[in-house]
């Protein structure tokens, strides 16, 4: 919970990870290249006084992790999306384990996502079964990017992950996170395209797709799809911390998301380990869209409290107090949700 | 009249004479874009390293991460071969040329093919399907929108009060001249789209006209702030990555975050109704 100024903030932090990156965990050197890239963001998005050093950036451990998020990072609830990453890293890049079982150990506070890839075929349609009878499975973390022998990537809507979605809606898993990575086959298509999120989604009604980091890159090419589909949600990891660097840039963007999506389908994530939820948190509560932006209507308090936590709790059944709780908005399940926030005189302004 | 006359004046101009420099070589890799933030390489600070010795001249490159698109990255790579290739051929220059691509997770491959000279399908082997045309069609559609986008919102600017709707009727014509105009001219003639000064300046790839004219321009705005969103991010990252090299960083000519006052002077209803 963060309380600013009388008001109390339900905090759900929708993309955390536990991971381990240490040398002695790196199968290669794209295992090192990976982490330098994840560091690389850390310090160029963070304010300064949140920089970590290199090396406490390549483990955390769970302690560190109860306290970074919780303890110091306000949320009340927070949610593993894990990288397997195995041909990068021995045991994987999220440590399964540890983190489900740091899990079992906080239920109230901490959910564990799992991840599938289509590419294991049948084999890999018997382990989601039995993962998600382990884990309790409400949702999966899908990394579309993520190598895989010969193979660089895969589609939502390859023949296969349809059967995997259909697994999913058989076991309850109702939460599907996409993250769009930069490497997918064949090249000759952008790797970050969304565009299979709009067929997955038309597909299947029941289940929610939460596209992270808004489909940055392609911020618009996500609103264009998100705004056509009812079930398509944005997670904010990644855009997060431009509240700190642009905020300017995080202004449009928020902007962007409230007009094409709506106040009810934006979930703030702080990507830890990648950043930590306090000082964003804190920001955030304290954020205002520009008054010189005047083609966006401002934030509202009641959009900040939905985006930090009520959207994300609504989408995995978290036990919100009454008090905190706020109805949904009365928005389009489809089209611009919010056409009227924008002043129609300055809609083409910068 | 052709408005892109004026883009042609200020292209390169012909190659000097002997001796070969680095600053011809940088001259020549000007032109080479990073397809998807629409920038010249160089204005980005990709370029590591020119070295022009007797026997080679040897072109270093370098992105903000190790996992940037290998399929970009390739595009870079391959076109500033083929520009420096060109250079060298116009001179007659016998000198050999290496082209390197620097701590990128695909830097063996992409580097072993513009060795061999194997073009895209010779590099990528099975991961590449046909060429990467298309791909670069897709972000040469997006610069364009962008460019349109901001030459109408500068308009805008200049006359807060217009309605945003008759800004579907705006000609070629009808801009101020500058860079703004210019970089949409230039954007046109790359999709082979009129550039002429009645020319319509909201159209799509194929020069059609939108029905819903304030709707094309808020989805133009979203892909403007895209990619400039991403120019920025990828420029900081450079930075932070391989410290000292901002310094080799052109500003970017189309900020997007200078302040907006100067757009909108008159009170703003919509800000006291809100919910």
């Amino acid at each position: 919970m963060y309380t600013k100024d009388g008001e109390d903030f339900y905090i759900v932090d929708a993309h955390i990870a536990l991971w381990d990156a240490r040398e002695e965990n790196q199968r290669n050197i794209h295992g090192k290249q990976f982490i330098d890239c994840f560091y690389d963001y850390h310090r160029n998005l963070s304010p300064e006084s949140e920089v970590w050093p290199y090396e406490e950036y390549l483990y955390q451990g769970g302690e560190r992790l109860m306290r970074d998020v919780f303890t110091d990072g306000y949320a009340d609830h927070a949610i593993f999306q894990p990288a397997y990453l195995h041909e990068f890293y021995k045991t994987g890049f999220g440590q399964s384990e540890e983190a489900s079982a740091l899990a079992s150990a906080h239920p109230d506070k901490l959910t564990y996502n799992h991840n599938f890839d289509p590419r294991n075929g049948e084999r890999g349609l018997e382990q989601l079964h039995a993962d998600a009878e382990k884990y309790g499975l409400k949702g999966v973390k899908l990394y579309t990017a993520e190598w895989h022998g010969d193979s660089r990537g895969w589609k939502l809507d390859d023949p296969w992950a349809y059967r995997y979605f259909e697994a999913c809606r058989e076991l309850g898993i109702k939460n599907i996170h996409v993250h769009k990575g930069p490497t997918i086959r064949p090249l000759d298509r952008d790797a970050f395209d969304v565009a299979d999120v709009d067929h997955v989604a038309t597909d299947f009604t029941d289940l929610n797709f939460i596209v992270e980091h808004v489909g940055l890159p392609r911020l618009e090419d996500f609103c264009w799809i998100a705004t056509q589909e009812p079930n398509v949600y944005g997670g904010l990891a990644v855009a997060m911390p431009f509240i700190h660097t642009r905020p300017r840039y995080f202004a449009q963007i928020m902007g962007e998301l409230l007009y094409w999506i709506g106040e009810d389908r934006i979930l703030f994530s702080s990507d830890y380990a990648i950043w930590t939820p306090k000082w964003l948190v804190e920001a955030f509560v304290d954020f205002q869209i520009p008054s010189d932006m005047s083609e966006y209507a401002p934030i509202t308090l009641e959009q900040k409290k939905k985006i930090l936590g009520l959207n994300a709790a609504a989408l995995y059944d978290l036990d919100v107090p009454q008090a905190l709780r706020l109805p949904e908005a009365d928005e389009t399940a489809t089209g611009p949700r919010d056409p009227s926030a924008a002043d129609p005189d300055l809609v083409g302004a910068r | 009249m052709t408005l892109l006359s004026e883009v042609e004046e200020r292209a390169p101009a012909s190659v000097p004479g002997p001796p070969l420099t680095e600053a011809h070589v940088r001259g020549v890799l000007d032109v080479v874009l990073d397809p998807e933030l629409d920038e010249p390489i160089t204005d980005l600070g990709f370029v590591t390293s020119v070295t022009v010795t007797e026997a080679a001249v040897e072109v270093h490159l370098r992105l903000p991460t190790s996992f940037c698109s290998p399929s970009f990255a390739y595009l870079m790579a391959s076109d500033s071969r083929d520009e420096v290739s060109a250079l060298l051929a116009r001179r007659d220059d016998p000198r050999a040329l290496v082209v390197e691509l620097d701590d990128h997770h695909d830097s063996p491959r992409i580097n072993a093919g513009l060795a061999a000279d194997a073009g895209y399908r010779g590099t990528f082997g099975d991961e590449a399907e046909d060429s990467l045309d298309e791909l670069r069609m897709v972000f040469r559609r997006k610069a364009h929108t962008a460019a349109a986008e901001r030459c109408l919102t500068g308009l805008l600017r200049l006359d807060p009060e217009r309605a945003v709707g008759t800004l579907g009727e705006v000609r070629l014509g009808d801009l101020p001249e500058g860079h703004d105009r210019e970089a949409l001219v230039r954007r046109r003639a790359a999709l082979g789209l009129p550039v002429d000064g009645d020319a319509v300046v909201l159209v799509d790839a194929e020069g059609r006209r939108p029905d819903d004219v304030p709707m094309a321009l808020r989805r133009a705005r979203s892909t403007r702030i895209s990619i400039d969103g991403n120019a920025h991010f990828c420029r900081g990252l450079l930075a932070t990555r391989y410290p000292g090299s901002e310094g080799d960083q052109a500003p970017r000519a189309e900020e997007a975050f200078v302040p907006l006052a100067s757009l909108t002077t008159r009170p703003h209803p919509a800000k006291e109704q809100h919910r």
